[in-house]
């Protein structure tokens, strides 16, 4: 990779297009199969225990339905404290997922715990609204309390290939969040290739983001191995020509425990452990917390757990 | 002048097609998976002969059964009882159409005669289609409306008891099975079944049965294999609601009672001697896991 600076690259459409295009092209079979070999990795006893108590430190508990209630944001965010109310020593995970109406009622309730609040932001899931309201929204949210926001990329400026719109909406948000971490949602399951998730994880990062992230979760197929393999490397690569780290976080489908160790797997072999921690790596999930504690019980007690004995969601 | 490799005349005129033969596999979730593990076993016949080779399940494939159970259990136990009725009856129409086999696999596992097998075979069918019967009875004779000291009504109804692993006897690889498996679905229940190890290959080819009688994938889980390595992570399980212990070992039932007793699973134990599959078989293995369910209903307010 050159040393060329964002500045350069982004000052105009053509250099940014030339700078996107001129990155390698990715090997999808190649990326697919070396994905489904660390798939493989077998991980036991000792190794899995941490691997799932560091997996629930890594989970952003989401919910984000229509049928959101200030209710059932607090019930999430006292499971997200005490993922199991009856086990102290299950770690807190590392944040809660909203939309940015909802910050206001996770604040308090995750307040001195040190789990963070994110908020998705930017006319999600969609993306589908003018930069005024998107800035907007994303101040609102900010205002109300988050930490961290979690923005969607404009995919139909990006298939169109006007890559300085882009840009220049994450550069805008990025303003707006002040002191909160962003993520840049890249929606991978609209992008089509390989190579779009690749330039598309370099303009977020070019353009600031300090998260870059597969999913919104209402496209499928949302975080598959090879696109997290991808994006893996396109930080691996970012940090090495700019020497800024940026995190990563699948989201979407990841369901089972063994997704989510299939996913520890990869970030250790691709980028090493340096971002074996929650401020580099990030699962987006809800579902998978269940089946992480319901793994650990086993552990514990020898039998296998049942939905019965967590909460719902 | 391309060169094709040739058989010399009399070695052509004596090769013989080679027969296909099936893999016996498991029945997970309406689907027909190999073991996890990919291990399999060999099964004989009654004579010592070698029949075939059956996957040889681990408690991972106890696992997903259950969690395929649990699944298919909110459509299962929702349906009405008529409709459940029909799927049964349905079961004993495919079962019929496949008796010449069945009596085959019999004659071969057991090393009874054809025409004993036969009967074993109609024994089956006629199970089914007894039990088929009970499916919108059973909440008659087993429900109540309950004079109670007040303004109210007091309506007792079943309900399924939820998921239940059954250890299926030894002995009686199809009647025996039939008999302690349909009992159980019959009223709402999914299940997850330990079949025989010793002649399980009647009950690979009775989940071909069950895979084309539109019963709901997941309803009926099959596995094959050890039942002294199985039926304890079943009996531990803490997403088991209920377990009959009707195959199992007097030991391996007195481990597995014990670790139902964790999350208090319904139990049957098994019988103090042979049964004799072909008697009237009573409500007993339906009633065994049926909760009950009752509501007061206030009048003259």
């Amino acid at each position: 990779m050159s040393t060329t600076t964002s500045i350069d690259v982004a000052s105009s459409n053509a250099t940014l297009r030339a700078f996107l295009h001129g990155l390698p092209g990715v090997d999808r079979v190649g990326a697919d199969g070396r994905a489904a070999m660390l798939g493989t990795r077998s991980i036991k006893t000792t190794a899995k225990r941490q691997a799932i108590d560091l997996a629930i430190s890594m989970v952003d508990l989401t919910t984000l339905e229509g049928a959101d209630t200030p209710g059932k944001v607090r019930a999430m965010c006292a499971k997200a404290v005490h993922p199991d109310p009856a086990n102290p020593d299950v770690p807190k995970v590392a944040a809660v997922c909203v939309y940015p109406d909802l910050v206001a009622e996770a604040v308090p309730a995750v307040r001195g715990s040190g789990v963070k609040v994110a908020s998705v932001a930017t006319a999600f899931p969609s993306g589908r609204s003018s930069l005024e309201v998107k800035v907007t929204d994303t101040a609102l949210a900010v205002a109300a309390g988050a930490d961290e926001v979690d923005m969607v990329i404009d995919r139909g400026a990006f298939l169109a290939g006007d890559y300085l719109k882009v840009y220049e909406e994450i550069v805008a948000i990025k303003a707006a969040c002040g002191p909160a971490h962003l993520k840049v949602i890249l929606e991978t399951g609209e992008l089509s290739t390989y190579d779009n998730v690749r330039r598309a994880s370099w303009l977020a990062m070019l353009a600031g983001g300090d998260f870059i992230k597969t999913s919104t979760g209402k496209v499928q197929p949302a975080a598959t191995l090879p696109v997290t393999l991808v994006m893996l490397e396109a930080v691996r690569d970012f940090l090495a020509a700019t020497g800024r780290k940026v995190g990563v976080k699948p989201a979407g489908g990841i369901r089972t425990t063994k997704d989510a160790i299939k996913m520890l797997v990869l970030v250790n072999e691709t980028v090493g452990d340096g971002w074996l921690h929650p401020d580099w790596f990030r699962l987006g999930a809800s579902s998978v917390l269940n089946d992480l504690l319901m793994q650990r019980q086993k552990q514990d007690t020898g039998r296998y757990s049942g939905p019965d004995y967590f909460t719902l969601d | 002048m391309v060169w094709r490799p040739t058989l010399p005349r009399d070695a052509r005129e004596s090769v013989e097609r080679l027969a296909v033969r099936k893999t016996y596999k498991l029945f997970i979730g309406g689907a027909f998976p190999r073991s996890e593990s990919g291990r399999s076993y060999a099964v004989t016949s009654s004579k010592g002969e070698f029949l075939a080779n059956a996957s040889k399940a681990s408690r991972k494939d106890a696992r997903d059964a259950v969690v395929a159970a649990r699944k298919a259990f909110g459509g299962w136990s929702g349906a009405t009882a008529y409709n459940r009725g029909q799927v049964i009856y349905r079961i004993a129409e495919m079962l019929e159409g496949r008796r010449a086999q069945f009596a085959a696999e019999l004659v071969a596992a057991d090393g009874v005669s054809a025409k004993k097998a036969g009967e074993l075979v109609d024994a089956a069918v006629d199970r089914l289609v007894w039990y088929a019967g009970w499916s919108d009875k059973i909440s008659a004779i087993r429900g109540s409306a309950n004079p109670v000291a007040g303004p109210y009504f007091n309506l007792s109804s079943t309900e399924p008891t939820g998921v239940v692993a059954v250890v299926a006897p030894p002995m009686g690889p199809l009647l025996g099975l039939v008999s302690v498996v349909v009992p159980v679905i019959v009223t709402g229940n999914t299940c997850v079944v330990v079949a025989s190890g010793r002649a399980p290959l009647p009950s690979v080819t009775l989940a071909e049965v069950l895979a084309t009688s539109d019963l709901p994938g997941g309803v009926v889980n099959i596995l094959t294999g050890d039942a002294a390595e199985l039926a304890p992570w079943l009996a531990g399980h803490m997403d088991v609601n209920g377990i009959d212990l009707t195959g199992a070992a007097p030991e391996l039932a007195v481990a597995c009672e014990q670790l139902a007793a964790e999350n208090l699973k319904r139990v049957i134990r098994p019988p103090d001697g042979e049964i004799d599959w072909l008697a009237d078989p009573g409500t007993g293995r339906m009633t065994a896991f049926l909760e009950t369910k009752t509501v007061w209903h206030p009048i003259g307010v």
